[in-house]
């Protein structure tokens, strides 16, 4: 698609600048919004559609680790075509890589649903109270704009095994050792800097629901909870399902937060990017890329099915969605 | 009394709301300021107050001024970079009418779906081919591609706002196209373009895993990278202490950006949808 939008210009140029009196205003808009457009197009195209269909080709090929039959190692690249793939399913790194296929999706899960359950809380109790939601308001921007990397330092801190987290429960759990208590402490983490920001989210979208609404079915007699589960969430769907997409997205592709707070190459959770940066940084690219490409080919069925099941449009619904506000401001 | 408990209730969430964000940012703070010796106190207040920690930072085996300096060359050139090249773009996407611009809006939204891994591994081999490991482009492009998306999406969201009457009467009026973006957009939307920069400009300066991959040489290292690495990313004895006082010097400045500008970022973010 791309390409036709970059390519119009170029096609047109001999005749278009004779005719360019005669146009008619559709016309000159094409053209402008092809000039303008190219260089984002361009760009995207550089940095990621290059490396993606680059990495592709990567995976297929391994370069300079196999002995050939006199026992010399094989310079440079080998194509081994589906060879890389193969090893990351049935080799025996097989069972590393359905670890972590296992740890992304797990972590996926469980942060997601939980960031949209304290999200959605905060959201309704912020709706509430009028007084204070600037700060409070503020105080959520807070978890958001601390580097994940820091507030994966300053989690490993919170969890070393004499620290607050231990001091606060008095319990003694190794949160930062290589078990399951490395998975809880990485979901605490995740779910403590991002669900704030669904609340924020959720918060917008309530906002827009005319008051009239509520007080309409409350005089009809819906209880608290009818309210809210039959005005409030439909209402605020398109929000919340925009949101949910975007942090599912963001979560299957983590690396700062468990790297930092647990470390790279630790079972409890290493997840496919950890386990591609790992075999990229050991310099086996073709390994790496194919790693890479299985979590791209499952982020884009996993998108695809959210899309397809929860929102059949969800470009659309955000559209329509920014559109409305717009129109609620002026 | 039960009305009183009922008028608290939300303030008594809000309250909740604001501990839970709030906490451990306290708990950084809070260590950052104790005494090397006392850092394993788990006191709400530290006993005394010390500033060692922040000189420890700065100390010459760290490198850490430089490594500031170069989160601001990386952030701040990705930052002016996007912005360049996202606002025509937004402006055409806001305005103009053209065949596929779902598509198009579509490919730049699906552009953040991508894994940065599956970027950066091709990215990685190319950039050691041509001797760009250690450099600031090798850091700034492959953020561009991170951040582009998410500006135009911003920035589209902001034009789409302005009210399109006021181009049309400057276009009756005998402006051309460009003149009306020179002198009705560019000043409306100079609000809108201030969030998404500082947006940009903090998603850019919390990037890790391309920093952490194309620079080896400690004198290239982003802030970031740096703090992570003052004993190895998988290291075991950490100066947590000195950690804690260069996680409050590299947030506390976003802290404040945020705490000004809370209003307009929020709007930036809603607006944008994501992320």
């Amino acid at each position: 698609m791309a390409t036709t939008v970059e390519n119009r210009p170029d096609a047109r140029t001999p005749a278009a600048a004779a005719s360019r009196r005669h146009r008619s205003p559709e016309r000159r808009d094409r053209r402008l919004a092809a000039l303008l457009l190219s260089p984002t197009m361009l760009v995207l195209a550089l940095v990621v559609g290059y490396p993606v269909l680059a990495g592709f080709r990567e995976s297929l090929f391994t370069r300079g680790q196999e002995l050939d039959a006199d026992g010399f190692v094989i310079e440079g690249e080998r194509f081994v075509g589906l060879d890389n793939y193969t090893a990351i399913f049935t080799g025996d790194r097989a069972d590393a890589f359905w670890n972590a296929f296992f740890n992304t999706t797990f972590f996926t899960f469980t942060t997601v649903l939980l960031e949209t359950a304290i999200g959605v809380a905060m959201a309704l109790i912020m709706h509430q109270a009028f007084r204070g939601r600037a700060i409070v308001r503020a105080g959520i921007l807070v978890p958001w704009a601390i580097p994940t990397a820091i507030s994966g330092l300053l989690w490993r801190w919170i969890f070393q095994h004499d620290g607050a987290a231990n001091a606060v429960l008095r319990q003694e759990i190794l949160w930062t050792a290589d078990g399951f208590a490395a998975k809880g402490a990485v979901i605490i983490a995740e779910v403590w800097k991002t669900s704030p920001f669904i609340g924020l989210l959720v918060l917008a979208g309530l906002q827009l629901i005319p008051r009239e609404v509520h007080e309409a079915a409350r005089v009809d007699g819906a209880s608290a909870w009818q309210r809210f589960w039959q005005i409030t969430l439909p209402l605020v769907k398109p929000a919340l399902l925009v949101a949910v997409l975007f942090r599912m997205l963001d979560v299957l592709r983590m690396f700062d937060l468990p790297a930092v707070l647990i470390g790279v190459n630790k079972d409890s959770v290493e997840t496919l990017t950890m386990i591609s940066w790992f075999e990229a940084s050991n310099l086996r690219y073709g390994s790496a890329a194919a790693y890479a490409t299985v979590l791209f080919a499952y982020i884009a069925v996993l998108a695809y099915l959210f899309v397809r099941l929860l929102g059949a449009d969800i470009i659309g619904e955000a559209r329509q969605a920014v559109g409305k506000r717009g129109r609620a401001r002026a | 009394m039960t009305v009183r408990l009922r008028r608290a209730l939300p303030y008594l969430g809000i309250a909740l709301v604001t501990v839970y964000c709030l906490a451990p940012f306290y708990w950084m703070v809070v260590s950052a300021f104790r005494r090397p010796q006392d850092q394993f106190d788990t006191t709400i207040v530290p006993a005394r107050w010390s500033v060692d920690n922040f000189t420890a930072v700065f100390g010459a085996d760290n490198g850490f001024g430089r490594a500031l300096l170069n989160s601001l060359i990386v952030a701040g050139t990705t930052t002016v970079l996007t912005l360049v090249v996202g606002v025509f773009t937004a402006y055409a996407l806001a305005r103009l009418t053209f065949p596929f611009k779902n598509a198009v809006l579509g490919i730049i939204i699906a552009t953040t779906m991508f894994p940065g891994i599956s970027q950066l591994v091709p990215l990685l081999k190319l950039f050691t081919d041509i001797g760009w490991i250690n450099t600031y482009q090798a850091m700034i492009l492959p953020s561009l591609g991170f951040a582009l998306p998410l500006t135009v999406w911003m920035l589209t969201a902001f034009f789409r706002q302005l009210p399109f009457e006021l181009e049309q009467a400057a276009m009756v009026d005998g402006c051309t196209r460009g003149q009306a973006f020179r002198k009705i957009i560019v000043p409306l939307a100079a609000p809108g373009v201030f969030t998404t920069a500082i947006i940009t400009f903090i998603a850019a300066w919390n990037e890790f895993i391309i920093a952490l991959s194309v620079v080896n040489a400690k004198e290239m290292e982003t802030a970031t990278v740096a703090i992570a690495k003052f004993t190895g990313i998988s290291g075991h004895d950490q100066p947590f202490g000195t950690q804690m006082a260069a996680g409050v010097i590299v947030t506390v400045p976003l802290v404040v950006v945020v705490l000004i500008f809370q209003r307009r970022i929020v709007a930036g973010l809603t607006a944008g949808g994501v992320k």
